[in-house]
């Protein structure tokens, strides 16, 4: 369900690193929670993001849910394909990235969840 | 947490909707499934063929002896004098300031008795105000028999040949906002032509012991036809889409029956009733505010208390809003000053610190095709 080469969040982020940059989206409880997704909230290319720094909402019929940076970095790319198809992130969570970063900080992702701490915690 | 959640009441479907794999959410005191399929599936379900609905957490109150009428038509702001007997109106039970205690459908079931649907989460409120209310009158005691039935909605342009294989009451016959007795699926029910979602449709008040019995032929009756199990979330989006009000969010006790949009609820000829001179001074002087629909331009997703801008000032109110699955649009309601109410105004509505343009719209947003 929750894919080994993925990191995760407490606030149901996923992170996948490729190289320097690494892609963030969310997971598939956190979409199952949310419901239909209707509207994704993106930010600037060149935003510098804190850890835990909201970067987006996301919104669906029934509620609105803020978007936290798993890492600190810069944001490099944003998924422009949500904003006129949101419901990606309901059909492929885990393969629909919303933005891609620049982390500055390598330790930021040591101290996030694994496939299997995640599963426990959605269990 | 835990202490919240057990003292959540459960309709007689409860475990069905478990058996559904609904998603159960806390609603007015109540625990409630809030999607099964998902609200966009749902809400065109209902808007294509139909979906049924467990609305058995609204309250019914009933009024009968020789002064019921009166009574009624004291607490009520539309004219129950007007209602034959087996005709349904929508109503407003009014504060002596003609706001809002509730919204609510008046049944006659006889000359000298009513049936009064309210929203689950006033039930207590409005029957401690009722019995308040009808104390002057010698013969015209209120009984709370919410725990006396069960009420299922079938809704969607399917629910009439659907429901019809189940019971030999000819709804075909039956007019939009009256109702009948008989049996479904070999039950003893109330039949009614209402419903909350903008499509034809009906409501069967049920014994709460025979609910799930009900609620199960009605699905088996709908399968070749697809009707599916619909939650809250589906009869919000389909509700507002129908520009339907809803207690709490478009109105309260703080708005009048006029800045509603309903003055078509009240019986303007009728003797007094609470909030008839409130009422009356407000229809010619005209309401300082009004509610009204609104679309919006730029991309994003008006909710519940966001505020409205215009001409650079914070003006009004979101009071309900959502992205529709039927429409495809952002719409919502929003209270602004009468005098700025005209369709096509540019507003901007405050969502979340960013201002996003909007444009005041008539309603209703939705309105189904009549044959």
């Amino acid at each position: 369900m929750y894919p080994a080469d993925l990191k995760y969040t407490k606030d149901h982020e996923w992170i996948r690193t490729t190289g320097d940059t690494a892609d963030v989206g969310i997971t598939d409880y956190a979409q199952q929670q949310l419901g239909d997704v209707v509207f994704v909230e993106l930010p600037q290319v060149g935003r510098v993001l804190a850890q835990g720094e909201v970067f987006g909402t996301i919104e669906s019929v029934k509620a609105v849910s803020e978007l936290f940076s798993p890492v600190a970095g810069e944001v490099v790319a944003i998924n422009d394909a949500l904003t006129s198809a949101p419901e990606q992130v309901n059909s492929d969570p885990h393969g629909s990235w919303i933005i891609r970063v620049r982390p500055s900080s390598p330790g930021d992702l040591a101290a996030l969840l694994d496939a299997a701490a995640y599963t426990q915690q959605v269990g | 947490m835990s202490d919240t959640q057990t003292a959540l009441k459960q309709t007689p479907l409860h475990a069905t909707h478990l058996g559904h794999k609904a998603r159960m959410v806390p609603f007015g005191g109540w625990d409630m499934p809030v999607e099964y399929s998902g609200i966009t599936d749902e809400h065109m379900a209902v808007r294509t063929r139909a979906g049924l609905f467990d609305v058995s957490h609204m309250g019914e109150i009933e009024i009968a002896g020789a002064d019921a009428l009166a009574a009624v038509q004291k607490i009520s702001s539309n004219d129950a004098a007007r209602l034959a007997i087996g005709q349904i109106h929508y109503s407003a039970l009014t504060t002596p300031a003609g706001t809002f205690v509730d919204d609510l459908l008046v049944y006659r079931l006889a000359d000298d008795h009513f049936l009064l649907v309210v929203n689950a989460s006033n039930i207590e409120k409005d029957y401690a105000w009722i019995r308040g209310q009808v104390a002057e009158f010698a013969d015209a005691p209120a009984v709370n028999t919410s725990n006396r039935y069960a009420l299922l909605a079938l809704q969607g342009p399917a629910a009439l040949e659907v429901l019809q294989t189940l019971t030999s009451v000819p709804l075909a016959e039956m007019k939009y906002y009256w109702f009948a007795t008989g049996e479904v699926a070999g039950v003893r029910v109330t039949i009614s032509r209402t419903g909350y979602t903008g499509e034809d449709g009906f409501e069967v008040f049920v014994p709460p012991a025979q609910a799930a019995h009900v609620w199960q032929a009605m699905l088996r009756a709908g399968e070749a036809a697809n009707v599916i199990p619909a939650g809250l979330g589906a009869r919000d989006t389909l509700r507002l889409e129908a520009s339907m009000r809803l207690f709490g969010n478009d109105m309260d006790e703080t708005t009048t029956v006029l800045e509603a949009g309903l003055g078509w609820i009240v019986g303007w000829k009728k003797d007094a009733f609470n909030g008839a001179e409130v009422l009356r001074a407000q229809k010619a002087a005209g309401a300082d505010r009004t509610l009204v629909g609104l679309e919006m331009v730029d991309r994003a997703i008006a909710r519940h208390g966001y505020p409205v801008m215009i001409d650079g000032e914070a003006l009004g109110t979101v009071t309900s809003g959502t992205q529709t699955p039927f429409l495809k649009k952002a719409i919502g309601m929003a209270y602004v000053p009468a005098a700025m109410a005209e369709p096509d105004r540019q507003i901007h509505v405050d969502v979340r610190g960013r201002l996003a343009a909007a444009r005041i719209v008539p309603m209703p947003f939705y309105k189904r095709p009549r044959s």
